[in-house]
């Protein structure tokens, strides 16, 4: 669990690892070697800054990202209005399910009760049903589920920025 | 699982977690899995190819790369136009995410979902601004969901 303002250090190597790494890792004998070559540095540093990385929580994962729903499985945003007393319940209830992946606390301008927004990962498009009605029954609220209709196209890499 | 055989699903279940970080993950792999390294990464490029691996490579958490403001922005617009509109607000470089979703009427009314990421808040509603500017007449109504707290980033796990 990481709050805002919590923020490892990391230097201009890591950087400059994190923006070429985003993608296109290597399929290949020694991909941390082909990797590291074109980044200049050696495949014991890279491998060694990658496990840095991942220690520090600068990195959340170093590898596949899968598309679930290509397996037949299922990713649908959801949303509880979550009572301000019962917060911690909840939030122990919620985060208890491995269908959970991963979930966030929102708040707007405008106060939209709806203040905890997660996402469902399941192997099967039923489970996404079955998962709502047991968070239903753990959490005793509503849960709103919000299923993409459709996505359109994004660029999904993020530069590392300056002042990190 | 449909569009994927018994080796596909253990090798998932063997990564989705993290490659190995040896010299050589994918020797490592076809260890682990009584498989030969050739497999391992012919598979890996199929499903790369298929769409069922979105990227390979670093999943950076993005606070630590200096995104520490991030908004879901969330619109009202006529659906006969979202599917124009939406496109073009994907195209914009500061956001990462662009839906079409449904409605939870009345609590709400918002069908565009939109995710801004930035250096602070002011910036994202800066640029939350240029998407209010960009939709003109089309936005009925909008709001900006700021995430304050992470409560569990795990990602897909599935059971091996």
């Amino acid at each position: 669990m990481r709050e805002r303002g919590e923020v490892p250090a990391i230097d201009a190597v890591d950087r400059r690892i994190i923006d070429a790494l985003q993608g296109d890792f290597p399929i290949c004998d020694r991909p941390y070697a082909a990797a590291a070559e074109k980044l200049g540095i050696g495949e014991e540093e890279l491998l060694a800054r990658l496990q840095s990385m991942l220690e520090r929580k600068v990195l959340t994962r170093f590898g596949p990202m899968f598309q679930i729903e290509r397996m037949g499985g299922s990713f649908v945003l959801v949303a509880l209005a979550v009572p301000e007393a019962d917060w911690e319940r909840v939030n122990d209830a919620v985060n208890a399910f491995p269908e959970v992946a991963h979930n966030y606390r929102r708040e707007s301008d405008l106060k939209t009760p709806f203040n905890m927004w997660f996402v469902l990962a399941t192997e099967t498009r039923e489970g996404i049903p079955e998962a709502v009605s047991k968070i239903e029954a753990a959490t005793g609220l509503t849960v709103y589920a919000f299923p993409k209709l459709k996505e359109y196209f994004v660029e999904m890499k993020l530069s590392v920025r300056g002042a990190a | 699982m449909s569009a994927s055989d018994d080796l596909d699903r253990r090798l998932i279940v063997a990564t989705q977690a993290g490659l190995p970080l040896v010299p050589q993950p994918y020797q490592q792999l076809a260890d682990q899995l009584g498989t030969t390294p050739d497999e391992v990464m012919t598979r890996l490029q199929a499903m790369l190819a298929r769409g069922t691996i979105r990227r390979m490579g670093a999943v950076p958490n993005h606070y630590a790369i200096g995104y520490t403001a991030n908004g879901m922005s969330v619109w009202d617009v006529p659906d006969e136009q979202i599917d124009a509109l939406g496109e073009r607000i994907g195209a914009l470089d500061f956001v990462t995410h662009s839906f079409h979703r449904p409605r939870a009427l009345p609590a709400w009314p918002y069908n565009l979902f939109a995710m801004v990421h930035g250096s602070s808040r002011e910036e994202v509603l800066a640029k939350v601004a240029e998407i209010r500017a960009l939709l003109g007449d089309a936005c009925r109504s909008h709001d900006v969901l700021f995430s304050t707290r992470i409560l569990k980033k795990t990602g897909l796990r599935i059971s091996g």
